[in-house]
């Protein structure tokens, strides 16, 4: 536990205006891959030039979830595998709103699968970052469906025998506008990623490969956290433009990162207004005075 | 006689099911149910037993897969929590109206909002109607023990029907205990091969979940009331035989130094050894306080409840859970509701405590006591109560 004397005596972060400090210090374990990726969130969030208060962060169960707890911003911690549906009825009540949903490989693609998928084909306008540590991270490192063919977890200790998702290739097949890659390790190109992804208008899609030492990386013996960052940064190969189908993710041979999807189509909210919106004004806040108060 | 071990209580359970001869177990991990989980799948991944272990990908599909397994006719098991149970929720009356039966493991957390992990019992009450037999659990060996009888009660031929088995989270899912685990050959003699009453053959095509509309629907609901309400005999039955067995008994209502008692205290899950200790700080100083430890939670066992509570002038009801805006603690309800009808009935207190895992120790059971026996007006009695709560 850190001391409040010591909290007292740390420099401040160049991030601390987007952070709720007196929820720090976090439940991360050291060498975990999210303060990284949280990192990049904030300062591509900051790069942005956007009014805080037309952001809101919307987040699901698992350690990533944990992010809409920290962050100083209008921020929504849902239930396991709900980000995406609780961020639609948000987007679709706010219009206006700049919707960020921060969520793990678990919550995202095993309990909330089904909603990733249709709101990528709906194309709702919002950003999406998960964060892939290839396991269940918070409840003790549990095979997921992102957990590589053979590798070991809690539930799988001789190793996996499931085909994991290629979570880049699903975003694509359903129609997201922007789909990256990256590792924690390769700072400089996710925050330009994410920056990209918030500016894009439609469906993006971050994918951050991220080291989960305490638990993925014991069960595999792949060292530190260090050793573990280094790692997934040695075997990351940048192919962008590549077709997401070939933009495979396989530790032990190569992690293809890079940029495979930015293109445009209508958005939801395109559809919506042409089909049920004819005689009606234009999408508002539906709480105007909600913003006049701040 | 088994071997007397200590082991945590989570991994205990996974191994007391290791024992029943399970086909099959879908489970997802959810705090403070993982390491069943883990040891389950551990087992089955290290050849200990010959079953199939799925890790799917929510509670909804691990309901969903042991009611396919168990429709096929595989002993099927899962354990889930909380939000898990609540994501079950939608299959549970599915499974008990097929007459499917499953054995769940719950242990018990809080439900959501405010997100917590810690224990109460506020995802089994939003349970209580689905149509499963529903059993509470004080320490690590009747974790074990009921675990097993869990699978004979369910699969017997009068009753075909799911058994939740409630084990507190945290408070008994992650204690290190000392207790008796059984031998694979007693379970074996305790416990015969499944023989479902159906099962989806092809060789024997049957439809199960087939649509009922008005014509059928309320005969089907009557059926499944009484196979729980028959389901008593059963469970009474399997009980006994687990006594004469391995020297335990087990009763739906249990009671402590209740026969004389001039208030009597009524605790589910974990809290009733707590509840003992002060029961026994009491008597110290002359107080005659009783303890009653309600196990059977469905089928529920208003005959015995009737008797234990037919000359006590006080009761207080303890509640780890709510309903909003209703009369008060779901037990407190139950508990109400069983004595109307009875000519000498005891004012009931209702103390809802012990919520997200705010820890209740001896002296708090002590001081319910004696604010109930200072209330000689019975100003609240027939109320509830937020025990300990800051306002």
């Amino acid at each position: 536990m850190t001391t409040a004397k010591a909290v007292k005596n740390v420099p401040p972060h160049p991030m601390d205006a987007l952070l709720r400090t007196e929820r720090i210090p976090h439940i991360w374990c050291p060498g975990c891959g999210i303060g990284t990726v949280f990192s990049a969130v904030l300062a591509a969030i900051k790069n942005t030039g956007w009014d805080p208060n037309t952001i809101a962060m919307v987040s699901g169960i698992g350690c990533t979830g944990r992010m809409a707890g920290y962050i100083r911003l209008d921020s929504f911690h849902t239930t396991h595998g709900r980000a995406l549906p609780f961020a639609t009825g948000l987007k679709l009540a706010k219009p206006d709103t700049k919707v960020i949903i921060v969520s793990g490989d678990g919550d995202l693609f095993a309990i909330g699968g089904n909603h990733f998928i249709h709101a990528a084909r709906r194309n709702m306008d919002m950003t999406v970052v998960c964060v892939n540590n290839f396991n269940y991270g918070m409840t003790g490192g549990q095979q997921a469906p992102s957990t590589p063919l053979g590798a070991k977890t809690t539930t799988s200790v001789n190793g996996s025998p499931e085909e994991p998702f290629n979570l880049c290739d699903l975003a694509a097949t359903c129609g997201a506008t922007y789909v990256a890659r990256w590792t924690a390790m390769q700072v400089r190109s996710l925050r330009s990623s994410i920056s990209e992804a918030l500016e894009k208008r439609g469906f993006s899609f971050v994918e951050v490969i991220t080291p989960c030492p305490s638990s993925f990386g014991r069960r595999n013996r792949m060292g530190t956290a260090l050793e573990m960052m280094k790692f997934y940064q040695g075997r990351s190969v940048i192919r962008s433009d590549i077709n997401p189908s070939e933009a495979l993710v396989d530790i032990d041979r190569e992690i293809v990162v890079g940029k495979f999807v930015d293109t445009e189509r209508p958005t939801f909210m395109d559809h919506y207004a042409k089909v049920n919106r004819l005689n009606l004004p234009q999408w508002r806040a539906m709480h105007s005075d909600h913003q006049k108060g701040r | 006689m088994g071997k007397r071990i200590g082991m945590e209580v989570a991994v205990a359970v996974a191994e007391a099911v290791g024992l029943c001869n399970i086909d099959m177990a879908a489970v997802y991990p959810i705090t403070p149910q993982s390491h069943i989980a883990e040891h389950l799948s551990d087992l089955v991944a290290n050849g200990q037993i010959d079953a199939e272990f799925v890790t799917v990908e929510s509670e909804h599909s691990a309901m969903s897969a042991v009611i396919g397994a168990s429709g096929a006719g595989a002993r099927s098991y899962t354990a889930t929590s909380s939000q898990g149970l609540m994501y079950m929720h939608e299959l549970l009356p599915i499974a008990s109206a097929m007459r499917l039966p499953i054995t769940m493991a719950i242990a018990n957390r809080a439900v959501s909002g405010p997100l917590n992990i810690l224990n109460d019992h506020t995802d089994i009450m939003p349970q209580r109607d689905s149509g499963w037999i529903s059993v509470f659990v004080e320490n690590g060996q009747e974790a074990i023990d009921m675990s097993i009888m869990a699978f004979k009660i369910a699969e017997h031929k009068d009753v075909m029907l799911p058994v939740n088995v409630n084990i507190d989270g945290f408070q008994l899912t992650h204690m290190v205990e000392p207790f008796e685990m059984p031998s694979q050959e007693e379970v074996d003699a305790f416990l015969p091969p499944f023989v479902p009453h159906a099962t989806l053959h092809p060789a024997k095509p049957v439809t199960m979940g087939a649509f009922a509309m008005s014509d059928y629907f309320t005969e089907i609901m009557k059926a499944k009331d009484e196979a729980l309400l028959n389901s008593k005999k059963v469970i009474l039955d399997v009980w006994d035989e687990w006594a004469k067995m391995f020297g335990r008994s087990y009763k739906p209502v249990e009671t402590y130094k209740a026969d004389d008692a001039d208030v009597l205290m009524l605790t589910m899950g974990s809290m009733g050894e707590t509840a003992q200790m002060a029961i026994d700080q009491l008597r110290g100083r002359g107080v005659k306080a009783g303890l009653v430890k309600l196990r059977l939670w469905r089928p529920f066992p208003h005959s015995e409840i009737k008797a234990v509570l037919k000359n006590v002038k006080k009761l207080i009801v303890t509640d780890r859970a709510i309903s909003f805006g209703g009369p008060g603690g779901p037990v407190f309800s139950e508990i109400k509701s069983a004595l109307y009808a009875e000519a000498s009935r005891p004012l009931i207190y209702n103390y809802i405590f012990g919520l997200g895992g705010r820890d209740v120790a001896v002296g708090e059971f002590v001081g319910m006591v004696d604010k109930v026996l200072a209330d000689t007006k019975n100003k609240a009695a027939d109320t509830y109560e937020f025990w300990g709560v800051r306002e």
